[in-house]
C-alpha cells in the first residue's frame, strides 16, 4: 500500500473516559460523506455525531484538516411497540449519507426499525425588523405600529441545525441490518433479515417490498438476509448476502419482486476444513461494492473475500483477517463472539481494503502487492499525531518480543466499523466506545 | 462409578438403556475411539439447545443468530443420524416407555431439512418439500423456534428411586429457574417437574410411579438441555 503503516499518523481522536463510559456511547456504525469533508458516527444511544473537517491553515502546517464535532443530535429514541409489547431500542444500526446537492447536507440513520433522513444545514444570518413581530417574536399591537420598515439579515453565532425532514417506518417486521442509497438519487433500500424494500426519499407511507425469503412457515427458516447494497453507477442493481455465505445480485428491470437473482456468488466448501462451525464462520457479515462497480467485497468471519462480478464461482481473492482463532471456534461459539458481525471497507482507488479484528486489532490488505498489516487502536499508543507500530499475533509457543499471543487477545475490544476517506488516506476506526481517525503522515 | 452431582454422559445412557433393552446393539456402539469427538458433538448440541431456549424467550431475537445455531443443532442431528446415536437415544427413550411426543421439541428442532433448500442452490431457499416432509410429522404445530414443551408421559413401572436422585444435580435447578423463570406464560418445565415433585413428600415418593416418570422424564430432559 503506497501509505505505509509506520507513517500513519494520528490525526485526532475523540476519547471519552474509559470509566465513565456507558453502554449508550458505544460507537454502532461511522461513515465519511461523499467528499469525505464530514464523518458521522450513531451510537447505542440513538444519537449521532457529526464531525467536520477543518479548513488547512497556513499558520498551522502540521494541522491538515482535523475533524471537529460539527453537530450531535438525538436520532432515534427508545420506544414501545404495544402490539408485541417490545421494547425497540434507539441504537443506530446504519447511517448513509446522501450526496451533496446544495448548501445542506443529508444523511439518512436507522435503527431496527425505523429509517429517518435527517437535514443538516448551517445558519448564519437571521431576519430582524418584522412589523408585526417584535425581536422576540411577539406580535405587536398594530394601534402601536406608525411606520414600516424593510426587515433585514443581521449576521449572527454560526448555528448547525439537524432537523428529521422524514420518516420511514411500519416496514420491517425483523430487524434492519443494512441500508443503501441509490445511484439515482430518488430512492433507498431498507433491508431486515426477511425482506429488501425499496422506497422513495420523498414518500414515507409506501415502501415496495422487492426480496422476501420469508417461508411461509417460519419452521422452514434455514437462511437469513445480512446485508444489502446498491451498486454505485447502475441503479437497477443491488447485491445482498446471506447467512449461508451467498451473495445475490438483482437487476429490478426484470420483475417487480427481485425473487429471481441474475448472479449467484458462492465458494465451494472445503471439505478438509469443514466443521460444525463451517456455516456460522462462512456467514456473511458485510457486503460492499467497489468504488468502480467492479468488484464485490464480503466480510465473513475469519475472512474478507474480493468478488468479481463476471465470475461467480469463486472469489478473486481471499484475505485471513485473524485465521490464528480458527482453532478456537468452540469457545468463540460459546461466548457468543462468532456472531460478530464485522464490516468492511475499500480505499478510494478500491486497491487497498480494511476491516476489524479482536483486541482492538484492524487490518489492511494491499490487494496490488499482497501485503498486509496489522494495526492497533488504542489509547496506550495514540497519543495525538503518533505513529502507529504494526503488530503481530503469535501462533505457535515462541513469542518473540512485540507479539501477542493468541490467548491474551481481548475479545471484548472488537472493531466491528470503520471507514474510509473517499479520496484520502484517512481512515475512522470505531473501537468501542471511541472514535480513531487515523491518516497518512503529514511531511 | 460417576460422582454425585455428575451429570452421566449422553452415550452412558444410551448405552444403559441398549443393555436393559436386551442387547439391541446400536450401530454407534463401535464408535468408542471416537467418543471424545462425540462428546465434543454432544457438547456442542447441549450448549445449542441451551442458547436455542434462551433466544425463544425473546420476543424478537437476534434472526440470524437463531438461524445459524438451528443449523447447527440440525447438522449434528444428521450427523447423529447417520453414526445411529440419535436411534439409540430415541431408543432409549422407548425403552423407558414414554410417549414419543417427550421428544417431540428436540425431534421438531433438529429436523433434517431438504437438501436441495440446505444446498441453498435455488433461488428460493425454501423448498415446498420440506414443507410436505413437516407435514408428515404429527406435530407440525411445533415450531423450530417455538419453546420446548414438556408432556406429561404415562406412568412407567419399576422404581429405583435412589439411583435417580443420585442423578439429579441441585445446580440444574438453578439454570432452569432462570430458563422457565423468564417464560411469561406458565408451562409445565423441568422446574415445575421438580416442584411437584418435591409436593409429593416421601410417602408419595415411595409408592407413586407417576413420581419415578417425572423424574424419569427430568433426569433426561436435564439431558437434553444441560447435558455433560
Amino acid at each position: 500500500m503506497e501509505e505505509e503503516s509506520d507513517t500513519r499518523k494520528i490525526n485526532n481522536s475523540f476519547l471519552r473516559d474509559h470509566n465513565y463510559a456507558t453502554e449508550a456511547d458505544i460507537i454502532s456504525t461511522v461513515e465519511f460523506n461523499s467528499t469525505g469533508e464530514l464523518l458521522a458516527t450513531g451510537d447505542k444511544g440513538g444519537r449521532v455525531v457529526v464531525f467536520q473537517r477543518e479548513q488547512e491553515s497556513k499558520t498551522q502546517p502540521h494541522r491538515r484538516g482535523e475533524y471537529n464535532v460539527y453537530s450531535t443530535f438525538q436520532s432515534h429514541e427508545p420506544e414501545f411497540d404495544y402490539l408485541k409489547s417490545l421494547e425497540i431500542e434507539e441504537k443506530i444500526n446504519k447511517i448513509k449519507w446522501l450526496p451533496q446537492q446544495n448548501a445542506a447536507y443529508f444523511l439518512l440513520s436507522t435503527n431496527d426499525k425505523t429509517v429517518k433522513l435527517w437535514k443538516i444545514s448551517e445558519r448564519d444570518k437571521r431576519p430582524e425588523g418584522y412589523n408585526l413581530k417584535d425581536e422576540d417574536g411577539r406580535f405587536r399591537d398594530p394601534s402601536t405600529i406608525t411606520s414600516l420598515r424593510v426587515p433585514v439579515l443581521q449576521p449572527m453565532d454560526l448555528m448547525v441545525e439537524a432537523t428529521a425532514r422524514r420518516v420511514f417506518s411500519n416496514a420491517h417486521t425483523y430487524h434492519i441490518n443494512s441500508i443503501s442509497v441509490n445511484s439515482d438519487l430518488q430512492t433507498f433500500i431498507s433491508t431486515d433479515d426477511l425482506r429488501v424494500n425499496l422506497w422513495n426519499l420523498e414518500i414515507t407511507d409506501r415502501s415496495f417490498n422487492i426480496v422476501d425469503i420469508k417461508p411461509a412457515n417460519m419452521e422452514e427458516l434455514t437462511e437469513v438476509i445480512t446485508s444489502a447494497e446498491f451498486h454505485p453507477q447502475q441503479c437497477h442493481t443491488f447485491a445482498y448476502s446471506s447467512s449461508k455465505g451467498s451473495i445475490r445480485l438483482c437487476d429490478m428491470r426484470q420483475a417487480a419482486l427481485c425473487d429471481k437473482h441474475c448472479k449467484y456468488f458462492e465458494e465451494p466448501e472445503d471439505p478438509s476444513t469443514r466443521s460444525f462451525f463451517s456455516e456460522i464462520i462462512s456467514s456473511i457479515s458485510d457486503v460492499k461494492f467497489s468504488h468502480n462497480g467492479r468488484y464485490l467485497m464480503t466480510r465473513d468471519y475469519l475472512t474478507v473475500k474480493v468478488w468479481d462480478l463476471q465470475m461467480e464461482n469463486k472469489p478473486l481473492e481471499t484475505y485471513q483477517v485473524h485465521d490464528y482463532l480458527r482453532g478456537k471456534l468452540c469457545s468463540l461459539y460459546e461466548n457468543d463472539c462468532i456472531f460478530d458481525k464485522f464490516e468492511c471497507v475499500w480505499n478510494g482507488s478500491d486497491s487497498v481494503i480494511m476491516t476489524g479484528s479482536y483486541n482492538n486489532f484492524f487490518r489492511m490488505f494491499d490487494r496490488n502487492t499482497k501485503r498486509d498489516v496489522t494495526l492497533e487502536a488504542s489509547r496506550e499508543n495514540s497519543k495525538p499525531r503518533a505513529i502507529l507500530k504494526p503488530r503481530k499475533v503469535c501462533v505457535g509457543g515462541k513469542r518473540r518480543k512485540d507479539e501477542i499471543s493468541v490467548d491474551s487477545l481481548d475479545f471484548s475490544k472488537k472493531i466491528l466499523h470503520t471507514t474510509w476517506h473517499p479520496q484520502e488516506n484517512i481512515i475512522a476506526v470505531a473501537a468501542t466506545n471511541n472514535l480513531y481517525i487515523f491518516q497518512d503522515k503529514v511531511n | 462409578m460417576f460422582p454425585k452431582g455428575t451429570k452421566r454422559k449422553f452415550s452412558d445412557a444410551g448405552e444403559e438403556a441398549v443393555g436393559g433393552g436386551g442387547g439391541d446393539q446400536g450401530p454407534s456402539a463401535a464408535s468408542s475411539s471416537s467418543s471424545s469427538a462425540a462428546a465434543a458433538r454432544q457438547s456442542l448440541l447441549d450448549m445449542s439447545l441451551i442458547k436455542l431456549q434462551l433466544c425463544h424467550m425473546l420476543v424478537e431475537p437476534n434472526l440470524c443468530r437463531s438461524v445459524l445455531i438451528a443449523n447447527t443443532v440440525r447438522q449434528i442431528q444428521e450427523e447423529m443420524t447417520q453414526d445411529g446415536t440419535w436411534q439409540i437415544m430415541t431408543q432409549a427413550l422407548a425403552a423407558a416407555q414414554c410417549p414419543a411426543d417427550r421428544l417431540v421439541a428436540t425431534e421438531v428442532l433438529c429436523r433434517q431439512t431438504d437438501p436441495a433448500a440446505q444446498a441453498g442452490q435455488s433461488p428460493k431457499p425454501f423448498s415446498e418439500a420440506e414443507q410436505d416432509h413437516l407435514r408428515a410429522d404429527s406435530r407440525t404445530g411445533e415450531q423450530v423456534f417455538g419453546t420446548f414443551e414438556i408432556k406429561h408421559p404415562a406412568p412407567p413401572p419399576d422404581p429405583a428411586l435412589d439411583e435417580l436422585f443420585s442423578d439429579v444435580d441441585p445446580s440444574y435447578y438453578d439454570l432452569d429457574t432462570v430458563l422457565t423463570g423468564m417464560q411469561s406464560a406458565p408451562k409445565m418445565g423441568p422446574y415445575d417437574l421438580l416442584e411437584s415433585l418435591s409436593s409429593h413428600g416421601p410417602t408419595a415418593l415411595s409408592s407413586s410411579s407417576s413420581c419415578r416418570s417425572d423424574l424419569n422424564e427430568l433426569d433426561h430432559i436435564m439431558e437434553i438441555i444441560v447435558g455433560s
